[in-house]
């Protein structure tokens, strides 16, 4: 096998992002974030700090919440994306964005769509986390404007009105 | 910042991807959960490099239960660590030390192989991997070979991995039923790298531990078997078993933590780690 | 004509009322405009690069390599640019004796900190700019760094700019009084000496500029992530030689600033002069490395401060000395003087005693520059006076609650001058603690942390009362030759259709601006609060004025908007009135609609009018007005600021075997006088409080010996997360400002002005049976173990 032969600096990529196909060629080392905001115009997911920390490029790939900084799109051949855009589409998330800009859970809203979708994965599992268990779960998303209660809030909300519902 | 420019190519077989590794004779590395790689690769601390995704292989992913042992595959995710039920009875100090592991979305993505071949000291696994008396399965194209977790950590960031080898997965003894396991960690936020954390595993009964394995982590450039301690705790003697930890550790200074206040922590968390094994054990 | 503020019911009330922001529907489905999101045709991308030693003589820049490389379209260094743009240097007037060097864009023959530009690669894509950057190879003569504030003026330590004769940026000592006697016949005197840690902003959205020369219309273009849109005008005009009408600068979406947009970066200045050069749109994201060694830092002090108190525990006077870093340059162009100056005028504040001195001295080293960041010396002044009140309190054995009420300023004693010099129109000192006290359940409180004592668990409360500048003057940067407006300006149009437009001066960085502007203009105006869309951030078609800071955009804003908000109503009724063939003031303009002011009955809705003025204004009495737009401004003028106050109380637990303090609880009392929304205002006081929080717990930019930045990263500096932040209870006392019909005073500052000293105070009352005490913040977990003598290498 010639290794040096294999190796591409750029690779083919088919996927589907916010249930639409996808074909593209990208550079090996470009991350999810800058695919989806540079190549797609994608732009409500946003890179805060483009190592993993911030947590504002959160998204759902293949159902679960990553780091979008920390996906390169390469290793997306066959992957399911949703972006903000799209979950607003559908309007899967509309009881926690109806909630954050009732309980003003966002100020400039840089953080909002990575928070989102890390509040959306606790809400899914169901049950009536407590503010602690909110918080724990929301702890890797930074949010310099809102000192995080009103997000805690927002997410309690909506995990007590669907804990409600059943 | 952008990553320095990479090559890449997707492996379709384990087999295919140790090829590769082989034939590449250095020049490459494997892409597992990427959740340390990329982040250095985005802030290009990392020079250029060729990257084999094995992301692919789900061959490698999952935990399976092997007798008097769980087998857990390299590709597992944290999560799967997190959840799994077999990992909860059999190794709970892997489903305890999975969620200290940084953030759910993170979790979702690193993988156990990953974290024990990336070799961070101050990593919650491969403590685990210490303090449990695991086995890394490493494969390369025509060898596969048990490295105990003991000396599978060579050096800061170094393993004994040869070049051409990969972990296909890592094996841990079944708790037994005295067995109590505990992680403790000191971070100063939810999620961060910890100053200091140790695994405590150890049989529990009445007041007396036995069997005890300590293993710190953040304490030095691998994960530290306290073995003084470990002796004075099977005598029951806490605080010589404390005492011991100034001889066991020789802690880092950094931006986050002096090495005296290291090693002051590592005393602190001794106590309530064994603490919490005699309250778990049915003592107090 | 003036608004019945007494009655909540009265009609088109929307200012009062917790109105959620228009721009969060739009914000939380990811369709912000933030400015790179912006894509212009035929745009560059800009990386620069950075000095990697904190002063070094720049003796060659090999551009060659990246000159040449894939994507790469050219390369500037600060000579480039000498003929472009001028430098700057930052002083202001009515600091006396301030100086600094100029400063470039782009270094010329020095770097003075790590991170400082040196050279510019301009590329397709920002990854080719950075591979472009990697390759130009900059040949440095390393100098000795200033690093060490404390010895920065001393003889032997190097001279940053040689041409200033010191390292010496300002100094200014205020003396009242015969402080000297006072002290020396004091019951008791207690001193102390407060370290704040040297920290940044981390705005996630990090610093954002794209600038596009149009040759045709000789106009530059500015899309910019910034607080202040008409002042960036003035600068880009004047430093790259252009007529200020030929600058337009656009501030759309901002992912948060916090003070740290307010000021002139030269990488910002450099994307600009690099745009008129090339003809080209150039984008520059700052990464957040470079954001955390190029953004400004702050509050990097080390004070000094006694107290003198008689033996009923009257405080009789203050003496603080205070001494700050601020880098290699005063930036731009509100100098990097003023936070010195504001720990001056602030330290004391809420009390009564007129003995005072306090000197700030204002050096240079070789670190990123500092200036001014959210509640500019507020925390520093609030934390240094409430750890020394607290002080005296333990000395005369009084309860921290007990010292304040014998020593607040007393609510009926205004107009008051503070022992500093700081005119104070109404305060309610007073009343926000025993409304705080009250809230927190004080004496409860109180008893479980006795209680818990006992059983070895550590809490404490700490109290800290503040003031807060807002609502400022001229005398803050105008009377100094800045050309920063302290007026601000509304303009307010009825369109055909009966809606209203409002294009205000002010800015919104996502506190809610255009939200309260929009409950303004509805109110004033009389319309339903989603017939008002805001237009703010251009300096193309909105009124000249200041921008965001320093709490001025309700007070100021909002009083521009309320005033042409009203000055429009009038103009509607009078072609009302001549419709209908009624007098004007028996008329009023209720939801939208005309109605008789007695009874309210319908008699046209506005649409009808704005068609009639419109399309059929034949129809209309010739000589009658018909100006469906109004625009006022508002400037202070009886005060230079509008003083505002409050008081803080934290409730935490120290960990005495670890040193981990983990907040439990926090509440907030502060008068910001009118509130126009109580939501808003709460959700400012919160994330000010955390960010506060960060300054006192976790937050510092380490540098070493050499001037190297060691955490710039998101792992390695610690930024407040949720799951260690406490719930916060806000509460308020109103005291409107008499200025303004408005009354409101500024909220953006009160949450982090108290926080830290809150939080100063509650790890030192939890500490207090053990004999410890901490002053130098961070207080992390191993200055705590320090300081309860746990550790002692």
């Amino acid at each position: 096998m010639n290794a040096e032969g294999m190796f591409r600096r750029q690779v083919e990529v088919a996927l589907t992002v916010n249930g639409e196909p996808v074909e593209a060629r990208v550079d090996a080392g470009k991350h999810l974030v800058d695919f989806l905001r540079l190549d797609l115009g994608l732009t409500g997911s946003h890179a805060g700090c483009e190592h993993g920390v911030c947590g504002a490029c959160t998204i759902r790939v293949n159902g679960e919440i990553v780091r979008g900084c920390l996906v390169l799109t390469a290793q997306l051949d066959g992957a399911e994306v949703w972006t903000v855009e799209g979950v607003s589409e559908t309007g899967e998330m509309r009881a926690l964005q109806d909630a954050f800009v009732q309980r003003n859970a966002l100020q400039c809203g840089f953080c909002t769509p990575g928070m989102l979708f890390a509040a959306a994965e606790l809400v899914e599992r169901g049950g009536r986390p407590s503010r602690e268990e909110i918080r724990e779960h929301m702890s890797g998303n930074y949010c310099r404007c809102t000192g995080y209660e009103a997000i805690i809030d927002a997410i309690e909300q909506v995990t007590s009105d669907q804990e409600g519902a059943r | 910042m952008k990553a320095t420019r990479v090559g890449y190519w997707r492996a379709d077989s384990v087999e295919a991807a140790l090829g590769a590794l082989r034939s590449a004779a250095g020049s490459a590395q494997l892409l597992a959960g990427g959740q340390s790689l990329v982040a250095s690769l985005n802030l290009r601390l990392a020079d250029e490099t060729n990257l084999i995704d094995i992301n692919g292989l789900t061959e490698l992913e999952g935990v399976s239960d092997e007798g008097d042992r769980i087998r857990v595959g390299a590709l597992t995710r944290h999560r799967t660590l997190e959840t799994a039920p077999l990992v909860a009875s059999s190794a709970p100090a892997l489903a305890e030390a999975a969620v200290l592991i940084a953030h759910a979305a993170i979790r979702t993505r690193g993988t156990l192989g990953g974290s024990l071949a990336y070799a961070d000291p101050a990593a919650e696994l491969p403590a685990c991997m210490v303090a449990l008396e695991a086995d890394i399965v490493a494969r390369s194209a025509d060898d596969r070979r048990r490295i105990p977790a003991e000396s599978f950590f060579e050096g800061l960031f170094q393993t004994a991995l040869a070049e051409d080898e990969m972990i296909e997965a890592v094996e841990v003894p079944k708790a037994g039923p005295l067995e109590r396991q505990v992680v403790l960690e000191l971070a100063r936020r939810s999620g961060d790298y910890a100053m200091v954390g140790l695994v405590l595993r150890a049989d529990v009964e009445g007041h007396a531990l036995a069997r005890s394995r300590i293993a710190y982590f953040g304490l030095g450039a691998v994960p530290v078997l306290a073995r003084g301690a470990m002796s004075a705790l099977e005598a029951g003697d806490l605080d010589a078993a404390v005492a011991a930890l100034a001889q066991d550790l020789d802690p880092p200074s950094d931006l986050h933590a002096s090495a005296e206040y290291r090693l002051h922590l590592a005393g602190v968390l001794l106590r309530r780690a064994v603490a919490r094994a005699r309250a778990e054990g049915g003592s107090t | 004509m003036r608004l019945d503020w007494g009655n909540p019911d009265r009609p088109n009330s929307y200012i009062g009322r917790s109105v959620p922001r228009p721009n969060a529907a739009r914000l939380v489905e990811g369709r912000g405009r933030y400015v790179d999101d912006i894509v212009l045709p035929r745009m560059l991308h800009v990386a620069f690069v950075r000095s990697p030693h904190a002063h070094a003589r720049i003796l060659r820049i090999a551009t060659d390599e990246a000159q040449s490389a894939k994507g790469v379209r050219r390369v500037f260094t600060g000579a480039d640019l000498c003929d472009v743009c001028s430098p700057w240097v930052a002083v202001l007037a009515h600091l006396k004796g301030i100086k600094s060097a100029p400063q470039h864009p782009i270094a010329v023959e020095r770097a003075t900190w790590t991170g400082e530009p040196v050279a510019a690669v301009v590329a397709e894509t920002r990854a080719a700019a950075e591979d472009g950057a990697a390759l130009v190879d900059v040949d440095y003569e390393v100098l000795p760094a200033v690093v060490d504030m404390e010895t920065a003026l001393d003889p032997a330590t190097p001279l940053i700019h040689p041409d200033l004769g010191d390292n010496l940026t300002f100094q200014r000592l205020h003396e009242k009084g015969d402080v000297d006697a006072i002290f020396s016949a004091a019951s008791h005197v207690v001193e102390a000496t407060f370290r704040t840690g040297r920290h940044t902003g981390v705005c996630l959205e990090p610093r954002s500029i794209l600038a596009e020369w149009n040759p045709g219309e000789r106009q530059l273009t500015v899309y910019h992530s910034t607080q202040a849109p008409h002042m960036m005008q003035s600068v880009l005009a004047k430093h790259l030689d252009l007529p200020e009408s030929r600058v337009r600068v656009i501030c759309g979406d901002v992912g948060g600033s916090y003070g740290i947009k307010v000021h002139v970066y030269p990488d910002e200045v450099a994307t600009a002069a690099i745009a008129r050069v090339m003809g080209r749109p150039i984008k520059f994201i700052a990464d957040r490395t470079e954001s955390f060694a190029t953004d400004i830092h702050a509050r990097d002090h080390r004070i000094t401060g006694r107290i003198a108190v008689d033996e009923n525990g009257k405080i009789l006077a203050i003496d603080i000395d205070d001494l700050t870093g601020i880098g290699p340059y005063s930036v731009y162009p509100r100098t990097s003087a003023i936070e010195g100056n504001q720990v001056v005028n602030l330290c004391g504040g809420p009390y009564d005693f007129q003995t005072y001195r306090a000197q700030t001295t204002v050096v240079l080293q070789n670190k990123t520059p500092t200036c001014q960041y959210r509640a500019v010396g507020h925390p520093i002044a609030c934390a240094v006076t409430e750890g020394l009140v607290d002080m005296a309190a333990e000395k005369v054995g009084l309860d921290p609650v007990e010292m304040r009420r014998r020593n607040l300023i007393a609510d009926d004693a205004y107009p008051y001058t503070s022992a500093a010099g700081m005119k104070f129109e109404a305060l309610s000192h007073h009343r926000s603690l025993e409304k705080l006290v009250a809230l927190m359940d004080y004496k409860g409180l109180r008893a479980e942390q006795a209680q818990l004592r006992e059983r070895g668990v550590y809490r404490g409360i700490g109290i800290a009362s503040f003031i807060e500048l807002t609502n400022p003057s001229p005398f803050m940067y105008g009377i100094g030759g800045a050309r920063i407006s302290a007026q601000d300006g509304c303009t307010v149009r009825m369109d055909p259709d009966g809606s209203v437009v409002a294009l205000s001066g002010v800015t919104e960085q996502g506190q809610g601006t255009e939200a309260i502007l929009a409950q303004i203009v509805a109110e004033a105006v009389g319309v339903e609060v989603g017939e008002v869309r805001i237009i703010t951030g251009d300096t193309q078609t909105t009124p000249y004025g200041g921008g965001t800071w320093a709490s001025r955009g309700a007070g100021i804003g909002g009083e521009a908007a309320l005033q042409a908000g009203l000055a429009l109503r009038a103009n509607i009724l009078e072609v009302a009135g001549a419709m209908l063939q009624a007098k004007a003031d028996t008329l009023d303009i209720r939801a939208g609609r005309i109605v008789d002011s007695n009874g309210g009955i319908e008699r046209m809705d506005l649409a009808e009018l704005g068609r009639i003025v419109y399309f059929r204004g034949d129809t209309l009495p010739r000589e009658l007005s018909r100006e469906m737009v109004a625009t006022r401004h508002y400037i202070t003028s009886e005060y230079a600021f509008a003083f505002t106050n409050g008081v803080q109380a934290s409730w935490l637990e120290v960990d005495v075997e670890t040193g981990f303090v983990k907040l439990l609880k926090h509440w907030c009392v502060e008068d910001c006088g009118r509130i126009i929304n109580p939501m808003l205002v709460d959700e400012q006081i919160r994330g000010g409080i955390v960010q506060g929080i960060g300054g006192a717990l976790y937050e510092e930019c380490l540098y070493d010996g050499d001037g190297q930045l060691l955490n710039a990263n998101m792992a390695d500096y610690l930024v407040p997360m949720a799951a260690e932040m406490p719930d916060m209870v806000v509460g308020h006392v109103e005291t409107p400002t008499a200025e303004s019909a408005l009354g409101a005073k500024g909220a953006g500052e009160a949450g982090t002005a108290g926080a830290p000293g809150a939080v100063m105070n509650g790890i030192n009352d939890a500490l207090r049976p053990l004999g410890a005490r901490l002053t130098e913040m961070p207080f992390t977990p191993e200055r705590v173990l320090r300081a309860l003598g746990k550790l002692t290498k």
